[in-house]
């Protein structure tokens, strides 16, 4: 299977501070990657670094054959950050509207749709509940059906049924081809994934399947399993 | 495209914030009536001072508005969204410049109507070179909020660079006091700052109705300020960040 991602000696070093230290991995599409580890260990940085914002890189970081951050590799890529990145004071319709004639893409009743927000469009960003506002960042994201999904906790706050339907959305956008990179503090979403990347202190501690790890590590769930590799390390 | 697109989408937030969009447009048309009263007896100085001011208006307005508008981009995290897009700096800033420099338009005709026609304000010059110059003013002001919005952590620091950045050549612009009566170093300093220029066309529009050598070097060090000042927010636009 051909890398869509490839990251080979990745460190990212803001102001004094060595935040991410030398990381290889590569990501392929149709594959739900989780990116697991506490909050602080680097994750967001390293998603950064994947999407083309984040200075202070040594290192290669490679994205659908092309560098990091490159102007054609923008429309291809879709990233949802933390904090909701939407317009609080626009409705739902005009900021996907607007970021959809950023991308030059079309799509917005179908991205609503897909997030579970087709009835909202009238509404105000900044009268919505946080997840809401966060779908609203999401669909955003999947305006013109990127290849590659950088997901920066995009579950988190939301009611269980929600995050069901969310994870079914991630695995029918993984099954078109999709790659997907989604972040997580919550160690309980790693059995949706294909393959976990575990995060410590701006290393990678594990790169493995959610079985393959639990079997190196004789833990019973994700959760064991982090904590014998960081009391090992 | 993508700078219509943000144009329409600035000022599609701005209509949303009736508020903000009535103190825009209504506070100029209360000073203005408030300063005709003021020098009621005295005619003379509100011409002399009613023009500087529509040149101010929309200058201080602008200024205020994109400084927070855009610390806003960037402290929400739609500006780093932004830059994760095929969207280039140019179109972004350009976008602003659009939708700024309509609210501007509408902003000074109302001033201006008004000053000229009620209020009696007396200029050589005719309404549609008073609104040019007001434009490129509220452009100067838009461009400066932008760029020193990249210097603000949050609203408050924002708002307290009116008082740091615009107060200063205020003072200094030959409003307060002649350029020619202040000491040779306050006059070099005026000479550098871009309100004053703002300011001295103004003034010219008062006293001749063509566009005088002079008139034409105050609008160009307006437009050309402004265009320094954009070029300086988009040195600030960095896609990638710490």
């Amino acid at each position: 299977m051909v890398n869509s991602v490839n990251v080979e000696g990745l460190t990212v070093v803001r102001g004094r501070t060595e935040v991410l230290h030398d990381l290889t991995f590569s990501l392929q599409p149709s594959r739900i990657t989780g990116l697991l580890g506490p909050s602080g260990c680097g994750k967001t940085t390293l998603m950064r670094a994947l999407v083309g914002v984040q200075s202070g890189i040594t290192g290669t970081v490679t994205v659908l054959g092309q560098a990091a951050g490159t102007r054609e590799l923008r429309s291809r890529v879709g990233y949802v950050t933390q904090a909701p990145a939407v317009y609080t004071d626009l409705s739902v319709g005009e900021n996907l509207r607007y970021f959809a004639s950023v991308l030059g893409a079309t799509g917005v009743e179908q991205v609503l749709g897909q997030v579970g927000l087709a009835d909202r469009s009238d509404q105000l960003v900044g009268t919505l509940s946080g997840g809401q506002r966060a779908r609203v960042s999401l669909a955003s994201a999947l305006l013109g059906s990127p290849e590659l999904l950088v997901l920066d906790e995009p579950t988190v706050g939301l009611d269980p049924v929600l995050r069901r339907d969310l994870w079914a959305l991630f695995r029918s956008l993984a099954d078109d081809g999709t790659t997907i990179l989604v972040s997580s503090h919550v160690m309980d979403e790693a059995g949706r994934c294909d393959r976990l990347l575990l995060m410590r202190e701006g290393r990678l501690v594990a790169d493995d399947s959610p079985s393959g790890l639990l079997m190196a590590t004789g833990a019973t769930d994700v959760e064991g399993a982090f904590l014998s590799l960081a009391l090992a390390s | 495209m993508r700078t219509v697109a943000t144009a329409r989408r600035v000022l599609s937030q701005l209509r949303r914030d009736r508020r903000t969009m009535a103190l825009l447009l209504v506070v100029p048309l209360v000073l203005l009536t408030l300063l005709r009263y003021v020098y009621d007896d005295q005619p003379r100085v509100f011409d002399r001072v009613g023009g500087p001011l529509l040149a101010l208006f929309p200058f201080i307005t602008m200024f205020l508005v994109t400084s927070v508008a855009m610390l806003r981009e960037r402290t929400t995290g739609t500006l780093e969204r932004l830059l994760t897009t095929p969207m280039a700096k140019g179109d972004l800033l350009v976008g602003y410049a659009l939708a700024f420099g309509l609210v501007a338009v509408v902003q000074t005709s109302l001033a201006s109507a008004l000053a000229l026609g009620p209020l009696g304000l007396d200029l050589t010059a005719g309404p549609v070179l008073v609104v040019l110059l007001a434009v490129l003013d509220a452009l100067l002001g838009m461009a400066l909020g932008l760029f020193l919005s990249a210097f603000a952590r949050s609203e408050f620091q924002a708002v307290q660079f009116l008082p740091a950045v615009v107060l200063p050549q205020l003072l200094l612009c030959g409003l307060f006091a002649p350029r020619a009566t202040m000491a040779a170093p306050l006059r070099w300093l005026s000479d550098v700052l871009p309100l004053t220029y703002a300011v001295d066309g103004m003034q010219e529009l008062a006293r001749t109705s063509s566009v005088s050598g002079r008139l034409a070097r105050d609008l160009g060090v307006v437009a050309g300020a402004s265009v320094l000042a954009l070029a300086l927010g988009a040195a600030t636009l960095q896609r990638r960040s710490a």
